[in-house]
Formats: structure tokens, sequence, C-alpha cells
């Protein structure tokens, strides 16, 4: 039917797509662009385990349009390494085991990245407010929030906190 | 899962955006921050022929306190923009309370206080505190514009009086004309829940004398419910324990609970009641 030309900037890099209106952007990330470390664990919008950045605010992939996306900036996990260095967002789940299965974990960091940009002091309180869209059958959420504060520690400038 | 197939404009500004909806008539919905459309055209819900997303019509995401006190809240305002709002203050705390209870962060990011008027979910929790404060919803189309008071906009679960061809441009909210008092309370059972049971209570005092009141109902009943004969009771009178007493009574007597996997019937009653009481007393009372 009526495909669309779409430019969407994915991880820094400018993707010129064409597609239907009816296909939502987790789709477009996994199926058209090959980055399935966004996850789709749901059908209801109600798990988060698809949240990826929009012009640096957390959205659910899976609950808008990919055409929506046209001329915007999206960042989803693989976004997050750079010369294959770990994020500090990363790292974090890393060194405090903030992950089993790990199937909510892209969606966690996402939202975890829109937290720590916002606000890089959180308090603890904070870190599980942000992160409550997010659901995780595994981990119990402790150490997914000792994995956020970890990173927030370690992206703090030096001197002015560190890592515990 | 895919939703069906549909037609797709985004318009660029609100006539273009009129113009699609007088041409296409009850074919087209509005897309606002789509944290209730998409979730219904992907499960297959509604099938809409044409979408019209209203993100890229500029100038809608305001809300703000215009010349005259009014409360005027754009179709782009999102949940978000009142969660964290500096223009709620001390004198929207009804509003101010309820916004971080919407759903959860991430949908909180997208979704707008007058797309939720639109959706008339009975569970909304919007709705409750439009009908508590006396709000009203500003319909624009081709043709015109009007204004249509929250007690006339919903008029059914997931409807609204909205005539095919328009579009809720703005939600307002009255000049509080004394001290306001104001709480919403929910009950979830967890986070992104929608509401067990929801009471926004909003009150309007002058020396101490109760000059408005409103309380609207979330989650008991086929919509959300304004409790008049509770409001009235109020009025006039100074928050004497035992007027608030009879406001909560009264506010669960114009509940309609049913019994569901959220609670029970008498459960939800008893909930509503305790509800208004503890909005009324905001701080526990010490012994004298
Ligand atoms: C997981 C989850 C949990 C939620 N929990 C809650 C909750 O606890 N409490 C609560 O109140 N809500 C809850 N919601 C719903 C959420 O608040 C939605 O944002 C809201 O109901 C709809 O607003 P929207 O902007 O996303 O509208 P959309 O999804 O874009 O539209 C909804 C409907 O309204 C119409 N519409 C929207 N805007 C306009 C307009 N300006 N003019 C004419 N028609 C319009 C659309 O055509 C559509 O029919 C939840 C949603 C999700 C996904
Ligand atoms: S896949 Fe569950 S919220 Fe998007
Ligand atoms: S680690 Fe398995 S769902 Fe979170």
């Amino acid at each position: 039917m009526f495909k669309r030309q779409v430019t969407i900037t994915v991880n820094g890099e400018a993707r010129a797509v064409e597609l239907e209106p009816r296909v939502l952007l987790a789709h477009l990330l996994r199926e058209g662009l090959g980055l399935t470390g966004t996850h789709i664990g749901c059908d209801t919008t109600s798990c988060g385990a698809c949240t990826v950045l929009v012009d640096g605010s957390a959205v659910k992939s899976c609950t808008m349009l990919a055409v929506q996306a046209d001329g915007h900036e999206v960042r989803t996990v693989e976004g997050l390494t750079r010369a294959s260095e770990l994020h500090p967002v990363q790292e974090g789940f890393q060194e405090e085991h903030g992950l089993q299965c790990g199937f909510c974990t892209p969606g966690m960091m996402m939202s975890a990245l829109a937290l720590l940009e916002r606000n890089p002091e959180p308090t603890e309180e904070e870190v599980r407010w942000a992160l409550s869209g997010n659901l995780c059958r595994c981990t119990g959420y402790q150490n997914i929030v000792k994995a956020v504060l970890w990173a927030a520690a370690k992206l703090r400038p030096a001197g002015t906190g560190g890592v515990r | 899962m895919y939703p069906a197939r549909f037609r797709y404009e985004a318009p660029r500004s609100l006539d273009e955006a009129l113009a699609l909806l007088a041409e296409h008539g009850d074919e087209a919905k509005v897309l606002a921050g789509g944290q209730s459309l998409i979730p219904m055209v992907k499960l297959r819900f509604a099938s809409p022929e044409l979408l019209v997303d209203i993100n890229n019509v500029p100038g809608l995401g305001y809300h703000r306190e215009a010349a005259s006190g009014v409360l005027e809240i754009g179709a782009l305002c999102r949940h978000v923009d009142l969660e964290f709002s500096d223009v709620l203050g001390d004198l929207r705390p009804t509003m101010a309370a309820a916004a971080p209870l919407i759903a959860d962060p991430i949908v909180r990011n997208r979704g707008t206080l007058v797309g939720s008027l639109c959706h008339a979910d009975p569970q909304g929790d919007w709705a409750s505190v439009m009908l508590a404060l006396d709000g009203e919803v500003v319909a624009v189309s081709a043709a015109g514009r009007r204004v249509i008071p929250v007690t006339e906009f919903v008029t059914g679960p997931f409807q609204n009086a909205l005539r095919p061809g328009e579009l809720a441009v703005e939600a307002r909210v009255p000049v509080p004309r004394g001290v306001p008092l104001g709480r919403y309370l929910k009950l979830e059972r967890r986070v992104g829940d929608f509401a067990t049971v929801g009471v926004a209570v909003a009150v309007e005092t002058s020396d101490g004398t109760v000059t408005r009141a409103g309380i609207a109902l979330t989650g008991v009943g086929a919509n959300n419910i304004k409790a008049v004969d509770a409001e009235r009771v109020l009025v006039g009178s100074t928050l004497d324990r035992a007027t608030i007493a009879e406001s909560a009574r009264l506010a669960a007597e114009a509940a309609k609970p049913r019994t569901d996997h959220r609670g029970s019937e008498a459960y939800k009653r008893h909930v509503v009641r305790t509800f208004v009481e503890r909005a009324l007393h905001p701080r526990p009372a010490v012994a004298a």
C-alpha cells in the first residue's frame, strides 16, 4: 500500500528507509535494521523491554510508529558501546550483577541512560522511580538499582564522588 | 502484532489537520501520544482507515496560566510535562498529585492529558481530576470552535462528545476562587496498572469555609463519576470531622463498583470512603 520514505538517525547514523505506516519502531529496528538488541516482551505496552531513546527521551518502541521517528534521533542499546568499550551503564550491570536472563536489560539500560542524562546524581529512590516502567522477571530489581547507581558514580567527573 | 493497514498523514499545521479531519470524517482518527490508540490498533480493537498524527503541529505542547488565571493545557502537553511542571505549583494540587500516578514513566513521556480525556477510558485518571475541577475541553473543526464541559464531554465508556471533523485542541481548568486544597489518591496493584480505585478531591476555601468542592471517582463505574452529593455537603462547611465523614459516606454511595480481579465491590466502596476522608484530612489528627 502507501509506502513512505523516511530518514531516521539511528545511533548517530542517518538511515533512509521505505516502509508502511503500520510498521512499529520496534519492528523497524529489529527486522528492518537488524538491531535485535531492542526486545519485544509483550503485546500490551506493559514491559518496557523495547525502550529506546527518541530525541533523548525514553519511549516504548512497540508503541510508536516507525514513520513517527522521521527526522528524529533514535538511540538503541547497540549505540551504547563505543570502540568496543562498554558504556558505564553496561559496566555497572556487569559489576553489580544487574541481569540474569538479560531479556529486560536493553530496556533497563536505555531507561537508566535517559535518567542519568537528565539527572547525573539520582538518589536510589529516583532510580527506582525512573525504572518503574521496566519489568524484570528474574532479578528482583535490587542489583539493577545498584548497577545504575554504580554507573552514575562512574560517570561523575573525577573528584566528585567516584565508585564506592 | 502488526496493526491492520491504514493511511497516515502528519500535517504540519492545525488548519491542515482540520482539513484532513473535515474531509475524512468518521474514517479518520487523531493520533496524539499514541499510548492508548497504538495498543488498540496493534491488538486490532480499532482499525481506522486514516491516522492524522498531530505530533508535528507546532504550538500544542503548552500548559500555561492565561491572563484570566484559567489553566490551559494544549493537545500535545504530555503527562511528563505536568509531572515536572513549574506552572501547577500550589494552585493546582489535584493535578500535581495525579500526574506522577498516570501509567508509568515511559508512557508518561508520550501520552497526553487531552488524549486521555478523548479516549474516555473509565479507568482513566485525568477525567476524574477534570470532573473534580470543573474542567472544559475546547473542540475545533474547520467550521468553528466550541467549549464543552468535561461533564458533557465524556459520554460513555470510550466515547466522547466530539463530532466527526472535530479535534480537541485544549483542556481548561477554571481559576481557583479561594485557597485550593486538593489531592488525587490512587490505589494500584503496581506501577503502570490502572486504578483499582482513584479519588480526585479539589476543594477551595475562603477564611476556612469551603466555597467550592469537587469530588470524582475512578475505576468504580462505567465512567468516571462526579460525586455531586458528596461535593454539596462540603460547601459552606469548615471541613469539620462530621461533614468530612458524611461526604465520604455519600461518595462511597455514589460509587458503582464491580467485583473483578482488582477487588470486590465492597472493598472498592470502602476504599472510596477512606480516600475521601484521607484527602480532606491532609494530616493525621493530633489529640487536643
Ligand atoms: C501500560 C499503560 C498504562 C496506562 N496506565 C494509565 C493509568 O494508570 N491512568 C490513565 O489515566 N491512563 C493510563 N494509560 C493511558 C495513557 O494515559 C494514554 O496516554 C492516554 O489514555 C491517551 O492519551 P494519548 O495522548 O496517548 O492518546 P492517543 O493514544 O493518541 O489517542 C487516544 C484516543 O483519543 C483520540 N484523541 C487523542 N487526542 C485527541 C485530540 N486532541 N482530539 C481528538 N481526539 C483525540 C484518539 O483518536 C484515540 O481515539 C496507560 C497506558 C498504557 C499503555
Ligand atoms: S514490548 Fe512490552 S512494552 Fe514494548
Ligand atoms: S534479567 Fe531476566 S527479565 Fe530481567
